[in-house]
């Protein structure tokens, strides 16, 4: 099913910048839900065998969502993700950052900046994510944190539902 | 963020990258890599030490002159880090299709 769905990643070394489309099967309203419902992000969010647990939830400008990303040992890593901009159904933008429990935000862990953008595609809707990072390096340690381990099984994990299909 | 010497700190620079670029074409001498830049050949020289300690370039004498030039392999090492952001993602985006389709049918 996938395979017929627009995916394009291009990476800007230049300017530290991160542009990922994707057309997703299901209309505007609903694609929105699924990137700003914390109920329907902790379904999704993390890549198998991580998930998203919610703390709190507050979709509007200035507010932020606070979640753990749970690996399937138990290790909880922390994020906020801070809402800078919003248009109901169109784009926001977010400042997204790593913390601890209690909602505070690690300075010291790397951070980007989200500019989504939500548009229609046919009947399907088109999401156009395009990440910032201060720099490079801070990528490489996003790609670091927590993911090393999941990620090997999260490929065997996809491989497997593909075989499926 | 403290000191490191890998692929991302040497590609962090535009003066870096820059070198990494006319490397891309040929080897080249310090003189010849200097004489592109505006910056003192003192700066210049620096930001090859650093290429040099990351691996991105290796340095190879030929007669008198010493001759830098591209480790390829090592600008491969970026290209692998940024394979596995996409899988996290395409891992991510096969997920939201499955949730797509289970809001799809609530819905019906």
């Amino acid at each position: 099913m996938s395979l017929t769905l627009f995916f394009d990643f291009t990476v800007d070394k230049a300017n530290n910048t991160i542009n990922i489309k994707r057309e997703f099967a299901g209309n505007r309203a609903l694609v929105w839900d699924c990137y700003t419902k914390s109920e329907i992000l902790d379904q999704w969010w993390m890549p198998h065998p991580w998930k998203s647990r919610t703390k709190s939830m507050d979709f509007r400008e200035g507010g932020r969502w606070h979640y753990a990303a749970v690996g399937p040992n138990g290790e909880e890593h922390w994020s906020i993700t801070s809402y800078v901009k919003i248009e109901p159904q169109k784009m926001f933008i977010a400042n997204d950052g790593f913390g601890d429990a209690n909602g505070n935000i690690n300075p010291k862990m790397p951070q980007s900046k989200w500019t989504m953008n939500f548009s229609d595609r046919g009947k399907n809707t088109l999401v156009h994510g395009i990440m910032q990072f201060p720099d490079l390096a801070q990528l490489e340690q996003t790609i670091a944190m927590g993911f090393k381990e999941g990620l090997t099984m999260a490929m065997e994990n996809l491989d497997a539902m593909l075989a499926k299909k | 963020m403290e000191t490191r010497r890998d692929i991302f700190q040497a590609i962090a620079d535009p003066t870096r990258r820059a070198i990494i670029l006319l490397l891309a074409a040929q080897a080249m001498t310090p003189n010849a890599i200097a004489e592109e830049f505006h910056t003192s050949r003192q700066a210049v020289s620096k930001h090859i030490q650093i290429l040099t300690e990351c691996e991105l370039v290796k340095q190879e004498q030929k007669g008198r002159e010493i001759y830098y030039h591209l480790n390829t392999g090592k600008m491969k090492e970026i290209d692998k880090w940024i394979e596995q952001f996409k899988k996290i993602f395409e891992n991510k985006f096969n997920q939201l299709d499955e949730v797509l389709l289970t809001l799809k049918k609530q819905k019906k």
